[in-house]
């Protein structure tokens, strides 16, 4: 059989299309209260006085709470990244009762019958804040004079990382590359808000909640409360998007279940879009200092990163580790002698940053694929001509870089021909060169980015060696139900990534049943107790893995009772299309009449037992690298600084292929979000510490009118690392498509002396940079 | 509290409401429809897109007391007799969701959009969608799928 590899239509999507779905919002249990809670509207400050009384006597209203109420058993938001050392990691209560220290910071809350009377309490309460001076600016937060945002001061932690001898490689290096490149700060923005239901009946608890990481988010939230792990569920029922925004542990989870234990009754929380830009973590948020070292010829000899990380106000769950996921990546598909990289993380008076679509990778791929243009220009060559002299060769894998990474397969030459010919390549510079000698008001840019990313999180030992808290492997367990269907109960948490579909591909192929007889059941953490989720491009190379190979054990198991049925030896049995054959003969079983024959158990070999199920634990021996090549044409009004995106061409390599529909939609709206950095979203605060983009009317995500039809295409060379020859895609357009965009707006500019413009590129900053 | 009378999704309701109640709290957490569903507070998104008397409106900036006496369609109420709308099967088979949070909204604006435009340029339906934000899909297998929903409705219509 052969579903893997077929476009099939996804499970997922009977329920999703006539809206019988369950997203956490749409629980109702019986007596269940609603939640809102009263936010911080200083951006830093002590917090005087606080009273809650005025809004208990208000209509529907069961309770009213203070940081203070909640101060002896909140305990502190976990970080689980702890970088280095010497690391300072402040307490984060889940509800302020000294200090805020960011704009949104939840200071009390009120408990109602309903959403509208919660709300209504709020103004009731009674809060006195001494404002102090807020801390916005990252390299300001550094120097002495700065107010400080916690005792211990502005920075976090230093971290370094040197290989090679980077004195050696830019001593007397004919050209240094020394560029500033500012990464925004981004709102991830899944499209359903978070949304938290707790409740207990005195001994178990349970919490559903609109996470990315319901395993995960049960230990900690055990952790943080006291709540036994044994008698803790969490639920992430149908989750709209994350992005690795909620990839987290929240105030408002912790608090929810708090709320619950101490009223006895269920409770929902739901965040208003606005609540959610101000809380919800941001992304991005670094200043990079890169410098690069070459020979006359454009070979580059060594690579310094100098990077400062906003973590924003506290470090939540990973957020140390986000520029540590770039910091392996600066030197992207180049080979070199040297590389040193250091990042400091620092503190401000914002909403704290973590985990966002690529998650340091990103930030990477982006100063790399610009220094590579800037290395092009100064030399004097075609900036494609520039990555060829540098990058790896397709015959040269695997390769160890610099970096100390070995990835384990590519073929950027292929990925670049492709989509050079989709594109079109040479009679766009044509089209240019005529628009430059015309002195045509529109100007056409051609952006290039040959990136690669390391995803599929990760080697557990890896992780353990950068001081990560917890493992990188997942788990699957496969069952054989008597009538020969299947299920398959997986440690990834699908919100939107299509792991029903895909993952009932992969177990129909290894056992042998139709694609329809396999069910998926994930998120929670009763029925699929064991996994580590869903981020960094990581459930089909390790989570689709384990079904592989639980499947395989399954079918392992059937074989010797099958080889009973028949009287034989297990080794006399061949397997294929679900039937277990006596090798030469005729004499066959199918796997659904062995699943009845083990159910029955009447005749089952001496001693064995009734046992068709299997698991299996994967852990990777390494990390997923895709790659691939993306080249976007745009047209820059020099008058009004409008830029269009007339062509954009992908060709990406994430090796064998699941599912090419789920392929192609992922890598589809991971570009989209890179654009969407590129040219439209930014997070701003203003000179208080205000967040200025608290609606989608003030952040703008894109719609269907700013972005064009996407030319998407692959190359397939199938990952070493597992059985299934399969990367991660999840994060790789993401990863591409930033530096392609702004890469071909500086393109498109240089002639007039542009050599950046400052993301996101609005009319107004290409306008600016061309006076 | 104001009586109001509403037909969604074919049932008359008839029920006290406050004024200021959402249309689309009113679905949501009286009427217990909760496939349409809320993305922003501020008419940006689309999510909670339904038909109001025939047209696509956002249920957030829509008072249930406007609806009194209106027939309401959300997504819950699209597909007759067990048969998916030609637009939803068409989201479907051009894979225009992953999440599928934005689809409902999505798709009821889609059918107004065909309404108006039965055969809609690509262009057409980018600039018709453009209050209705997805984050997953990029939009190009949206825009496919109202192409080919377009299609199948004026099959189906003739």
């Amino acid at each position: 059989m052969t579903e893997v590899g077929t476009a099939r239509k996804r499970k997922e999507d009977g329920r999703l299309i006539t809206g019988r779905t369950q997203w956490t919002d749409n629980l109702q249990l019986p007596g269940m209260l609603h939640v809102a809670f009263l936010r911080s509207p200083m951006a830093h400050a002590r917090i005087s006085r606080v009273d809650v009384s005025g809004a208990l006597g208000r209509p529907g209203v069961i309770a009213a709470f203070s940081g203070q109420d909640f101060a002896a058993e909140q305990g502190s938001l976990p970080c689980a990244w702890p970088v280095t050392e010497d690391i300072v990691i402040p307490d984060h209560p889940p509800m302020a009762f000294e200090e805020v220290r960011y704009v949104g910071e939840a200071v009390a809350c009120v408990i109602a019958t309903d959403r509208y009377k919660a709300a209504d309490a709020l103004e009731a309460i009674e809060i006195d804040y001494e404002p102090l001076e807020p801390v916005l600016d990252m390299e300001e937060a550094l120097t002495d004079a700065s107010p400080k945002v916690h005792a211990a001061g502005n920075k976090s932690f230093t971290w370094k990382f040197a290989q090679g001898d980077i004195d050696a490689a830019f001593a007397d290096a004919p050209v240094v590359i020394d560029r500033t490149y500012i990464q925004q700060r981004l709102i991830p923005t899944a499209m359903e808000p978070r949304a938290v239901v707790a409740q207990t009946d005195g001994d178990m608890f349970t919490l559903h909640s609109a996470t990315q990481i319901p395993h995960v988010l049960r230990v900690m939230l055990a952790v943080v409360t006291g709540i036994p792990e044994h008698k803790l569920r969490v639920i992430a029922p149908d989750v709209g998007g994350g992005f690795g925004s909620k990839l987290q542990v929240t105030a408002e989870e912790v608090l929810a279940l708090l709320i619950a234990r101490r009223l006895g009754k269920p409770v929902k929380w739901t965040e208003s879009r606005s609540e959610g830009n101000l809380t919800v973590h941001h992304g991005r948020d670094q200043i990079q200092h890169i410098q690069l070292a070459a020979t006359q010829d454009g070979v580059i000899k060594g690579l310094k990163v100098d990077l400062l990380a906003d973590m924003g106000a506290y470090l939540m769950l990973v957020t140390p580790g986000i520029p540590l996921l770039g910091a392996f990546m600066y030197n992207g598909i180049y080979k070199m002698d040297a590389l040193d990289f250091t990042c400091t993380g620092v503190f401000t008076t914002k909403m704290p940053t973590d985990a966002y679509r690529g998650a340091g990778r990103p930030e990477a791929t982006y100063a790399i694929e610009r220094a590579m243009d800037e290395l092009a220009v100064e030399i004097g060559i075609d900036p494609l001509e520039a990555r060829r002299r540098n990058w790896i060769r397709h015959e040269e894998f695997p390769y160890t870089t610099i970096a100390g990474l070995t990835y384990d397969s590519g073929n950027y030459e292929a990925a670049t021909d492709k989509a050079l010919a989709l594109f079109g390549y040479d009679k766009l510079r044509v089209e240019q060169a005529d628009r430059r000698e015309r002195n045509d008001a529109v100007q056409l840019g051609i952006g290039i980015s040959t990136y690669t990313e390391m995803c599929g999180l990760a080697p557990s030992r890896v992780l353990g060696s950068l001081r990560y808290g917890a493992g990188g492997w997942e788990h699957a367990q496969v069952r054989l139900l008597p009538t020969g269907k299947a299920e398959v109960i997986t440690g990834t948490s699908p919100h939107g990534q299509g792991h029903e579909t895909a993952w009932s591909q992969i177990a129909a192929d290894a056992l042998g049943v139709p694609f329809e007889d396999v069910t998926v059941i994930h998120g929670d953490t009763m029925t699929a107790p064991k996994g580590m989720d869903t981020y960094g491009s990581r459930s089909l190379v390790v989570g689709g893995v384990a079904v592989r190979k639980a499947s395989e054990r399954l079918v392992d198991k059937a074989r010797q009772l099958a080889a009973h049925m028949m009287e034989c030896s297990p080794d006399d049995l061949d397997f294929a299309n679900g039937a277990f054959t006596v090798k030469g003969t005729e004499t066959a079983k199918t796997i659904q009449e062995v699943a009845f024959a083990g159910f029955a158990s009447h005749n089952l070999p001496d001693g064995a037992e009734y046992d068709l199920d299997a698991s299996a634990t994967i852990d990777p021996e390494n990390f997923s690298y895709p790659h691939g090549t993306h080249l976007c044409a745009v047209e820059v009004d020099t008058e009004t600084g409008f830029v269009k995106i007339r062509s954009y061409v992908a060709v990406d390599d994430v090796g064998h292929v699941i599912n090419p529909l789920i392929v192609e939609g992922q890598v589809h709206g991971g570009i989209a979000q890179g654009i969407a950095q590129a040219l439209y979203e930014e997070a701003v605060y203003d000179a208080e510490g205000n967040l200025l983009t608290t609606t989608m009317a003030d952040y703008l995500l894109p719609s269907a009118a700013d972005l064009p039809d996407f030319v998407t295409d692959r190359t397939e060379t199938p990952a070493t690392s597992n059985p299934l020859g399969v990367k991660g895609v999840g994060e790789a357009g993401t990863i591409a498509s930033t530096p392609a965009v702004v890469n071909a707006i500086v393109d498109a500019l240089r002639p007039r002396g542009v050599r950046d413009v400052q993301m996101p590129c609005t009319p107004e900053r290409v306008w600016r940079a061309l006076q | 509290m104001t009586r109001i009378s509403v037909t969604v999704d074919g049932v008359l309701y008839e029920e006290e409401v406050e004024p200021r109640l959402l249309l689309v709290h009113f679905l949501r957490d009286r009427l217990g429809k909760t496939g349409t569903p809320i993305g922003c507070d501020t008419t940006n998104c689309g999510a909670c897109t339904v038909h109001l008397d025939g047209r696509s409106v956002k249920s957030c900036s829509v008072l249930a007391v406007q609806a009194d006496g209106s027939q309401v369609l959300t997504i819950e109420g699209l597909a007759s007799n067990g048969s998916l709308h030609p637009m939803q099967q068409a989201f479907h088979e051009e894979h225009a969701l992953q999440c599928g949070y934005c689809t409902p909204g999505m798709i009821l604006a889609a059918i107004d959009l065909v309404k108006d435009d039965p055969d809609p340029t690509d262009e057409a339906i980018r600039d018709g969608l453009e209050g209705n934000l997805c984050r997953c899909t990029g939009y190009c297998n949206i825009v496919r799928a109202v192409r080919r929903g377009a299609q199948e409705m004026a099959v189906t219509h003739d």
